[in-house]
Protein backbone atom coordinates (compact mmCIF):
# COMPACT_ATOMS: atom_id res chain seq x y z
CA UNK A 1 0.00 0.00 0.00
CA UNK A 2 2.19 2.75 -1.30
CA UNK A 3 0.70 6.21 -1.03
CA UNK A 4 1.50 7.95 -4.29
CA UNK A 5 0.83 11.23 -5.97
CA UNK A 6 -2.65 10.31 -7.16
CA UNK A 7 -3.87 9.66 -3.60
CA UNK A 8 -3.14 13.27 -2.69
CA UNK A 9 -4.61 14.54 -5.95
CA UNK A 10 -7.88 12.71 -5.25
CA UNK A 11 -8.11 14.21 -1.75
CA UNK A 12 -7.49 17.66 -3.24
CA UNK A 13 -10.11 17.07 -5.94
CA UNK A 14 -12.71 16.04 -3.37
CA UNK A 15 -11.95 19.07 -1.17
CA UNK A 16 -12.18 21.36 -4.21
CA UNK A 17 -15.53 19.85 -5.15
CA UNK A 18 -16.83 20.30 -1.61
CA UNK A 19 -15.84 23.95 -1.79
CA UNK A 20 -17.66 24.54 -5.09
CA UNK A 21 -20.65 22.57 -3.82
CA UNK A 22 -20.78 24.74 -0.70
CA UNK A 23 -20.82 27.92 -2.75
CA UNK A 24 -23.73 26.59 -4.77
CA UNK A 25 -25.73 25.33 -1.79
CA UNK A 26 -25.22 28.14 0.74
CA UNK A 27 -26.64 30.93 -1.36
CA UNK A 28 -27.60 33.04 1.64
CA UNK A 29 -24.66 33.01 4.01
CA UNK A 30 -21.61 35.00 2.89
CA UNK A 31 -19.47 33.72 5.76
CA UNK A 32 -19.88 30.12 4.61
CA UNK A 33 -19.09 31.19 1.04
CA UNK A 34 -15.84 32.79 2.23
CA UNK A 35 -14.98 29.59 4.10
CA UNK A 36 -15.66 27.59 0.94
CA UNK A 37 -13.23 29.81 -0.96
CA UNK A 38 -10.65 29.00 1.72
CA UNK A 39 -11.38 25.28 1.22
CA UNK A 40 -10.84 25.63 -2.54
CA UNK A 41 -7.53 27.42 -2.00
CA UNK A 42 -6.48 24.67 0.44
CA UNK A 43 -7.22 22.05 -2.23
CA UNK A 44 -5.07 23.96 -4.71
CA UNK A 45 -2.29 24.15 -2.11
CA UNK A 46 -2.45 20.39 -1.55
CA UNK A 47 -2.05 19.90 -5.30
CA UNK A 48 0.95 22.23 -5.42
CA UNK A 49 2.70 20.57 -2.50
CA UNK A 50 1.94 17.07 -3.79
CA UNK A 51 3.39 17.80 -7.20
CA UNK A 52 6.35 19.56 -5.60
CA UNK A 53 7.26 16.70 -3.28
CA UNK A 54 6.60 13.90 -5.77
CA UNK A 55 8.45 15.52 -8.63
CA UNK A 56 11.39 13.66 -10.07
CA UNK A 57 14.51 15.84 -10.18
CA UNK A 58 14.83 17.22 -13.68
CA UNK A 59 17.58 19.52 -14.86
CA UNK A 60 16.36 23.11 -15.02
CA UNK A 61 13.28 22.49 -12.86
CA UNK A 62 13.34 23.19 -9.15
CA UNK A 63 10.98 20.94 -7.17
CA UNK A 64 10.79 23.41 -4.30
CA UNK A 65 9.13 26.03 -6.54
CA UNK A 66 5.74 24.40 -5.94
CA UNK A 67 6.05 24.91 -2.20
CA UNK A 68 7.15 28.51 -2.71
CA UNK A 69 4.06 29.09 -4.82
CA UNK A 70 1.87 27.45 -2.16
CA UNK A 71 3.39 29.88 0.34
CA UNK A 72 2.31 32.82 -1.81
CA UNK A 73 -1.18 31.36 -2.25
CA UNK A 74 -1.37 31.16 1.54
CA UNK A 75 -0.44 34.85 1.77
CA UNK A 76 -3.04 35.92 -0.78
CA UNK A 77 -5.69 33.73 0.87
CA UNK A 78 -5.07 35.40 4.22
CA UNK A 79 -5.29 38.87 2.63
CA UNK A 80 -8.46 37.88 0.80
CA UNK A 81 -10.08 36.65 4.02
CA UNK A 82 -9.24 39.89 5.82
CA UNK A 83 -10.62 42.15 3.08
CA UNK A 84 -13.66 39.93 2.51
CA UNK A 85 -14.59 39.93 6.18
CA UNK A 86 -14.08 43.71 6.35
CA UNK A 87 -16.48 44.17 3.43
CA UNK A 88 -18.90 41.83 5.18
CA UNK A 89 -18.79 43.87 8.39
CA UNK A 90 -19.43 47.11 6.47
CA UNK A 91 -22.30 45.48 4.57
CA UNK A 92 -23.84 44.23 7.79
CA UNK A 93 -23.51 47.68 9.35
CA UNK A 94 -25.38 49.28 6.45
CA UNK A 95 -28.03 46.65 5.81
CA UNK A 96 -28.53 44.80 9.06
CA UNK A 97 -28.25 41.36 7.45
CA UNK A 98 -25.76 39.42 5.33
CA UNK A 99 -28.08 37.70 2.85
CA UNK A 100 -26.25 37.34 -0.44
CA UNK A 101 -29.46 37.47 -2.46
CA UNK A 102 -29.92 41.14 -1.66
CA UNK A 103 -26.41 42.18 -2.69
CA UNK A 104 -27.47 42.51 -6.35
CA UNK A 105 -29.71 45.43 -5.37
CA UNK A 106 -27.86 47.87 -7.61
CA UNK A 107 -28.16 45.55 -10.64
CA UNK A 108 -24.69 46.61 -11.69
CA UNK B 1 2.00 0.74 6.38
CA UNK B 2 1.99 3.36 9.10
CA UNK B 3 2.17 6.06 6.44
CA UNK B 4 -0.79 4.54 4.61
CA UNK B 5 -2.86 4.41 7.80
CA UNK B 6 -2.04 7.99 8.74
CA UNK B 7 -2.77 9.12 5.18
CA UNK B 8 -6.20 7.53 5.16
CA UNK B 9 -7.08 8.83 8.63
CA UNK B 10 -5.96 12.38 7.78
CA UNK B 11 -7.58 12.37 4.35
CA UNK B 12 -10.86 11.06 5.70
CA UNK B 13 -10.85 13.61 8.53
CA UNK B 14 -10.10 16.43 6.10
CA UNK B 15 -12.88 15.45 3.71
CA UNK B 16 -15.46 14.79 6.43
CA UNK B 17 -14.66 18.08 8.19
CA UNK B 18 -14.70 19.89 4.84
CA UNK B 19 -18.17 18.54 4.19
CA UNK B 20 -19.31 19.57 7.66
CA UNK B 21 -18.11 23.15 6.94
CA UNK B 22 -20.74 23.25 4.23
CA UNK B 23 -23.43 21.30 6.03
CA UNK B 24 -23.20 22.58 9.62
CA UNK B 25 -26.24 24.49 10.83
CA UNK B 26 -24.32 26.89 13.04
CA UNK B 27 -21.56 29.00 11.41
CA UNK B 28 -19.49 28.77 14.61
CA UNK B 29 -19.41 25.00 14.12
CA UNK B 30 -18.49 25.59 10.48
CA UNK B 31 -15.44 27.58 11.58
CA UNK B 32 -14.46 24.80 14.00
CA UNK B 33 -14.72 22.22 11.22
CA UNK B 34 -12.66 24.51 8.98
CA UNK B 35 -9.94 24.47 11.64
CA UNK B 36 -10.11 20.66 11.74
CA UNK B 37 -9.81 20.54 7.95
CA UNK B 38 -6.72 22.72 8.03
CA UNK B 39 -5.16 20.65 10.80
CA UNK B 40 -5.67 17.47 8.79
CA UNK B 41 -4.29 19.14 5.67
CA UNK B 42 -1.25 20.16 7.69
CA UNK B 43 -0.85 16.51 8.64
CA UNK B 44 -0.99 15.57 4.96
CA UNK B 45 1.69 18.16 4.23
CA UNK B 46 3.93 16.63 6.88
CA UNK B 47 3.34 13.18 5.35
CA UNK B 48 4.47 14.58 2.00
CA UNK B 49 7.60 16.05 3.56
CA UNK B 50 6.66 19.72 3.47
CA UNK B 51 7.01 20.48 7.16
CA UNK B 52 7.50 24.20 6.80
CA UNK B 53 4.24 24.71 4.89
CA UNK B 54 2.40 22.46 7.35
CA UNK B 55 3.45 24.59 10.31
CA UNK B 56 2.74 27.75 8.34
CA UNK B 57 -0.75 26.46 7.56
CA UNK B 58 -1.46 25.88 11.23
CA UNK B 59 -0.04 29.28 12.20
CA UNK B 60 -1.70 31.35 9.48
CA UNK B 61 -5.04 29.60 9.24
CA UNK B 62 -5.72 28.37 12.74
CA UNK B 63 -3.92 31.26 14.40
CA UNK B 64 -5.14 34.14 12.27
CA UNK B 65 -7.77 33.43 9.64
CA UNK B 66 -9.97 31.11 11.70
CA UNK B 67 -9.88 33.51 14.64
CA UNK B 68 -10.87 36.31 12.26
CA UNK B 69 -13.80 34.22 11.02
CA UNK B 70 -14.86 33.35 14.56
CA UNK B 71 -14.65 37.01 15.55
CA UNK B 72 -16.87 38.12 12.67
CA UNK B 73 -19.35 35.28 13.10
CA UNK B 74 -19.80 36.03 16.77
CA UNK B 75 -19.82 39.81 16.33
CA UNK B 76 -22.53 39.92 13.68
CA UNK B 77 -25.97 39.61 15.19
CA UNK B 78 -27.52 37.54 12.41
CA UNK B 79 -30.39 35.10 12.51
CA UNK B 80 -28.50 32.10 11.17
CA UNK B 81 -31.52 29.82 11.07
CA UNK B 82 -33.09 32.07 8.48
CA UNK B 83 -29.88 32.08 6.46
CA UNK B 84 -29.87 28.31 6.29
CA UNK B 85 -33.26 28.22 4.56
CA UNK B 86 -33.14 27.43 0.86
CA UNK B 87 -30.42 24.84 1.49
CA UNK B 88 -32.65 22.07 0.15
CA UNK B 89 -33.89 23.99 -2.86
CA UNK B 90 -30.34 24.64 -4.05
CA UNK B 91 -29.23 21.08 -3.27
CA UNK B 92 -30.00 19.49 -6.70
CA UNK B 93 -28.12 22.15 -8.67
CA UNK B 94 -25.20 21.97 -6.26
CA UNK B 95 -25.10 18.18 -6.44
CA UNK B 96 -25.13 18.19 -10.25
CA UNK B 97 -22.30 20.71 -10.45
CA UNK B 98 -20.28 18.89 -7.77
CA UNK B 99 -20.68 15.45 -9.39
CA UNK B 100 -19.75 16.75 -12.84
CA UNK B 101 -16.73 18.60 -11.46
CA UNK B 102 -15.45 15.63 -9.47
CA UNK B 103 -16.02 13.23 -12.37
CA UNK B 104 -14.12 15.51 -14.71
CA UNK B 105 -11.18 15.88 -12.38
CA UNK B 106 -10.95 12.15 -11.66
CA UNK B 107 -11.28 11.32 -15.36
CA UNK B 108 -8.48 13.70 -16.27
CA UNK B 109 -6.32 12.26 -13.49
CA UNK B 110 -7.10 8.68 -14.46
CA UNK B 111 -6.35 9.37 -18.11
CA UNK B 112 -3.06 10.97 -17.14
CA UNK B 113 -1.91 8.18 -14.87
CA UNK B 114 -3.22 5.31 -17.00
CA UNK B 115 -0.33 5.49 -19.43
CA UNK B 116 2.38 5.53 -16.82
CA UNK B 117 3.29 2.41 -14.93
CA UNK B 118 6.18 3.71 -12.88
CA UNK B 119 5.42 5.03 -9.45
CA UNK B 120 6.46 8.50 -8.53
CA UNK B 121 8.91 8.67 -5.69
CA UNK B 122 9.15 11.19 -2.95
CA UNK B 123 12.26 13.22 -3.54
CA UNK B 124 14.85 12.47 -0.92
CA UNK B 125 17.43 15.14 -0.50
CA UNK B 126 20.13 15.83 2.02
CA UNK B 127 18.90 19.34 2.85
CA UNK B 128 15.87 19.77 5.09
CA UNK B 129 12.64 21.24 3.81
CA UNK B 130 13.14 24.46 5.74
CA UNK B 131 16.66 24.83 4.36
CA UNK B 132 15.52 24.20 0.79
CA UNK B 133 12.80 26.86 1.03
CA UNK B 134 15.05 29.35 2.77
CA UNK B 135 17.74 28.91 0.13
CA UNK B 136 15.53 30.14 -2.70
CA UNK B 137 12.89 32.30 -0.98
CA UNK B 138 15.16 35.26 -0.29
CA UNK B 139 17.31 34.94 -3.39
CA UNK B 140 15.55 33.58 -6.43
CA UNK B 141 12.05 34.56 -5.34
CA UNK B 142 12.94 37.77 -3.53
CA UNK B 143 10.80 39.89 -5.85
CA UNK B 144 7.73 37.72 -5.32
CA UNK B 145 8.43 37.76 -1.59
CA UNK B 146 8.41 41.56 -1.56
CA UNK B 147 5.21 41.53 -3.63
CA UNK B 148 3.59 39.25 -1.05
CA UNK B 149 4.53 41.72 1.66
CA UNK B 150 3.01 44.53 -0.40
CA UNK B 151 -0.22 42.55 -0.85
CA UNK B 152 -0.44 42.02 2.90
CA UNK B 153 0.13 45.75 3.49
CA UNK B 154 -2.61 46.66 1.00
CA UNK B 155 -5.00 44.18 2.63
CA UNK B 156 -4.16 45.57 6.07
CA UNK B 157 -4.79 49.18 5.05
CA UNK B 158 -7.84 48.20 3.01
CA UNK B 159 -9.47 46.35 5.88
CA UNK B 160 -8.85 49.25 8.26
CA UNK B 161 -10.14 51.88 5.80
CA UNK B 162 -13.23 49.81 5.07
CA UNK B 163 -14.27 49.30 8.65
CA UNK B 164 -13.24 52.71 10.02
CA UNK B 165 -16.15 55.05 10.49
CA UNK B 166 -16.27 58.67 11.65
CA UNK B 167 -18.75 58.87 14.50
CA UNK B 168 -20.31 62.22 15.29
CA UNK B 169 -20.71 63.54 18.82
CA UNK B 170 -17.52 61.98 20.14
CA UNK B 171 -14.97 64.14 21.95
CA UNK B 172 -11.59 63.36 20.42
CA UNK B 173 -8.34 65.23 20.11
CA UNK B 174 -7.74 67.04 16.81
CA UNK B 175 -3.98 67.10 16.39
CA UNK B 176 -3.98 69.38 13.32
CA UNK B 177 -6.08 72.04 15.09
CA UNK B 178 -3.78 71.86 18.07
CA UNK B 179 -0.65 72.32 16.02
CA UNK B 180 -2.12 75.16 13.91
CA UNK B 181 -2.92 77.14 17.03
CA UNK B 182 -0.57 80.16 17.54
CA UNK B 183 0.35 82.13 20.59
CA UNK B 184 -1.77 85.06 19.39
CA UNK B 185 -4.91 82.87 19.19
CA UNK B 186 -4.52 81.40 22.61
CA UNK B 187 -3.07 84.03 24.92
CA UNK B 188 -4.13 87.60 25.54
CA UNK B 189 -2.17 89.91 27.84
CA UNK B 190 -4.28 92.40 29.71
CA UNK B 191 -3.13 95.20 31.95
CA UNK B 192 -5.41 95.34 34.94
CA UNK B 193 -5.60 98.57 36.84
CA UNK B 194 -5.64 98.17 40.62
CA UNK B 195 -9.14 97.96 42.00
CA UNK B 196 -10.96 97.77 38.64
CA UNK B 197 -11.09 94.19 37.52
CA UNK B 198 -11.47 93.03 33.93
CA UNK B 199 -14.97 94.30 33.21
Amino acid sequence: MLIGLHHYLIVAAILFTIGVFGIFVNRKNVIIILMCVELILLAVNINFVAFSTHMEPVAGADPIAGQIFALFILTVAAAEAAVGLAILVVYFRNRGNIAVENIDLMKG
Amino acid sequence: MLIAISFYVLAFTAIAAGFMVVAARNPVHSVMFLILTFFSAAGLFILMGAEFLALLLVMVYVGAVAVLFLFVVMMLDVDFVELKQGFLSYLPVGMIVAVILLAEMILVGAAYFAGESKTVVVTDSEVTNLEAIGNVLYTQYAGAFEAAGLILLVALIGAIVLTLRARSGVKIQNAMDQMARTREDGVELVDIEPGQGLG
